[in-house]
């Protein structure tokens, strides 16, 4: 049976996590958790950016696309739309919060990049999900993501008061926990699968 | 075939139309900041109207009025600093590293950072506002050595200028071959103070710079120039105390307009000024210094070489600038230091002058970077 939308949602959190289990996204992943606030609000841009383009992506697929014949310009379109999206969230965190606008600098257009939007994109496409379930799955895959990045944050703030060795600082430390939080992960698989 | 190709292009185009069109009205309504009045020093008729979104540092140049910066506002020199009483939002992460705790108490920020996005208090020394913005002639440029050369710029809008010894101004390098904008640079101004239509600067050629290259290299007698100006508060100290010159290259360029200042004024303080430079090659108005040793019977000019050749036959004082001073005899602990040029010789000659107990408050310098 096909999971419906609400089943979608928490298996994109949990048991698909685009981050930890599918591994994308990783470089801004890596870069910015190092503060929880700049975590949090990197976060939501991303969530907001993969719920919009979902919707977007979903509609073009199915009705300009798929219609006309044109799904080998999948990439391009869906580029273009996350390009746009992720210029609106530029303008409107500029405007609502300069200090987080700062703090992600490079990061935030950089969003425009991030394997982890497309990939969502390409998955709710070849998995053939209705509107529902692309809502559900891109939103559920921003929040997996944030969720992802935010417990990264945590722990890394919790770091700076723990003896690493010199080799393993910064990005190699970050490597590993991220691996242990995926084995965490992993122990949900099974419980919702969505292929 | 074709027709399936227009529509498929067509398809593209339209799509991207759109979401330009989405970001473009999000641009008009969410990025609008509207009109904003910065209020400066409390006094109406310094208040401005600025369309907002921009830098607080542009919309001020914009209006005349120049905050001094090195960096052109990448938030590298931290040198424009502003009061932001009201309206500056949140400190933001790159502001930090420029600003001392009372700084940020007394709600100094970096105008190049802090957006204009609403009404704005702001406080600005008051002799900023005396820099304006001069337009000029190349006069004389005249080769001081094989690689410095002094600029003779006489003003013509507004005719004068008025600095005190030791300032420095903006010059702006005009878009040229090697150049694809404008870009300012600081040079101090080397003329006498007393003589304020015409100034004229030391420059010093930097391989590959903007500026200097096209100084040496563009720039002809009777072309147009541009500066802004006077910035620094590089300035001889109003004191009875011992003077210690100390320069290296183009640093001599504010210290001779000091010495015109002291000849000027009568100002009879024992007075040494230590010039590095590598050969005999690098010396420059050695005359003229030879003049102010007449003129000033307590000062007294120290070239020293760091690498004299056979053929300079030099006699006088040998070594790096650190040393001929470490051996130089004076109650540093009485004098006072004014230091100029590159930051690694400053520093430096800092730290000769701090072991021999000068105080760090009567140490002045301008760094050339
Ligand atoms: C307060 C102040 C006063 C100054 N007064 C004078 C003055 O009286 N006379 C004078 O000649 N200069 C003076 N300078 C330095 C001057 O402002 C410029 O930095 C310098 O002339 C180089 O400008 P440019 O555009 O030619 O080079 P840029 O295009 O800025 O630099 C080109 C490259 O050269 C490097 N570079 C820059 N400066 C030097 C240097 N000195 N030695 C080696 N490499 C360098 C840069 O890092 C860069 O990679 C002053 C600077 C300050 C801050
Ligand atoms: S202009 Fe250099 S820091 Fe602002």
């Amino acid at each position: 049976m096909e999971p419906g939308p609400i089943a979608i949602f928490f298996a994109a959190i949990f048991t698909s996590n685009i981050l930890l289990v599918n591994f994308l996204g990783m470089c801004s992943f890596l870069s910015i958790s190092r503060e929880l606030k700049a975590s949090v609000g990197l976060g939501l841009a991303v969530t907001f950016v993969l719920t919009t383009t979902s919707l977007i992506a979903y509609l073009l697929n199915q009705y300009v696309l798929v219609p006309l014949e044109m799904e080998h310009l999948r990439y391009i379109v869906f580029i273009v739309v996350i390009a746009a999206f992720v210029q609106l969230v530029e303008i409107v965190i500029e405007r609502i919060s300069p200090v987080l606008y700062v703090n992600l600098g490079i990061f935030l257009p950089l969003i425009t990049v991030n394997c982890a939007i497309l990939g969502s994109l390409l998955f709710l496409v070849i998995r053939e999900y209705d509107l529902w379930q692309s809502l559900a799955f891109g939103a559920g895959s921003g929040l997996g993501w944030m969720l992802a990045i935010v417990a990264l944050a945590g722990i890394r703030q919790r770091m700076k008061y723990s003896k690493v060795p010199a080799a393993l600082e910064g990005p190699g430390i970050a490597l590993i926990i991220t691996g242990l939080m995926s084995l965490a992960f992993v122990g949900f698989s099974g419980m919702i699968p969505i292929q | 075939m074709i027709t399936s190709l227009a529509i498929q292009v067509g398809v593209v185009a339209a799509i991207g139309a759109l979401l330009a069109a989405l970001i473009e009205l999000a641009d008009r309504f969410i990025a609008n900041y509207g009109e904003c009045r910065i209020t400066i020093n409390d006094e109406e008729e310094r208040s401005l109207n600025v369309q907002g979104g921009g830098h607080l540092l542009g919309a001020l140049a914009e209006n005349k009025l120049f905050i001094p910066s090195a960096c052109g506002g990448r938030g590298s020199c931290g040198l424009c600093k502003v009061k932001v009483l009201e309206g500056g939002g949140p400190l933001l992460p790159t502001e930090a590293p420029y600003l001392s705790a009372t700084e940020r108490k007394n709600n100094v920020r970096l105008s190049c950072q802090v957006k204009v996005r609403n009404n704005l208090r702001i406080e600005i020394p008051q002799e900023l506002f005396a820099i304006k913005r001069y337009a000029g002639r190349a006069g004389k440029i005249i080769d001081q050595t094989h690689d410095m050369k002094q600029l003779d710029i006489e003003l013509t809008e507004p005719e004068t200028l008025d600095f005190k010894a030791g300032q420095y101004v903006q010059l702006t390098a005009p878009e040229y071959a090697k150049s694809d904008q404008p870009i300012y640079r600081a040079y101090s101004i080397c003329s006498d103070p007393t003589d304020e239509s015409t100034i004229s600067l030391l420059i010093r050629r930097v391989p590959d710079g903007i500026c200097t290259t096209w100084v040496f290299d563009y720039l002809k007698v009777g072309d147009q120039v541009e500066l802004n100006g006077p910035h620094g508060e590089f300035c001889l100290q109003p004191t009875a105390r011992e003077i210690l010159f100390i320069a290296g290259g183009s640093g001599l360029a504010p210290i001779r307009s000091m010495l015109f200042q002291m000849r000027n004024e009568k100002i009879d303080r024992k007075a040494t000024f230590y010039f590095g430079a590598q050969t005999s090659d690098d010396l420059c108005y050695l005359e003229q210094m030879a003049q102010f040793e007449r003129d000033l019977p307590q000062f007294k000019f120290v070239p020293a070489l760091s690498m004299p050749r056979d053929e300079d036959r030099w006699e006088g004082a040998q070594g790096l600038i650190t040393d001929v001073l470490d051996a130089g005899e004076h109650e540093f602990a009485q004098a006072e230091a004014y230091l100029c040029g590159s930051p690694g010789m400053i520093d430096a000659c800092i730290k000769v002058l701090l072991t021999h107990g000068m105080p760090q408050e009567r140490i002045f310098y301008d760094k050339f970077a």
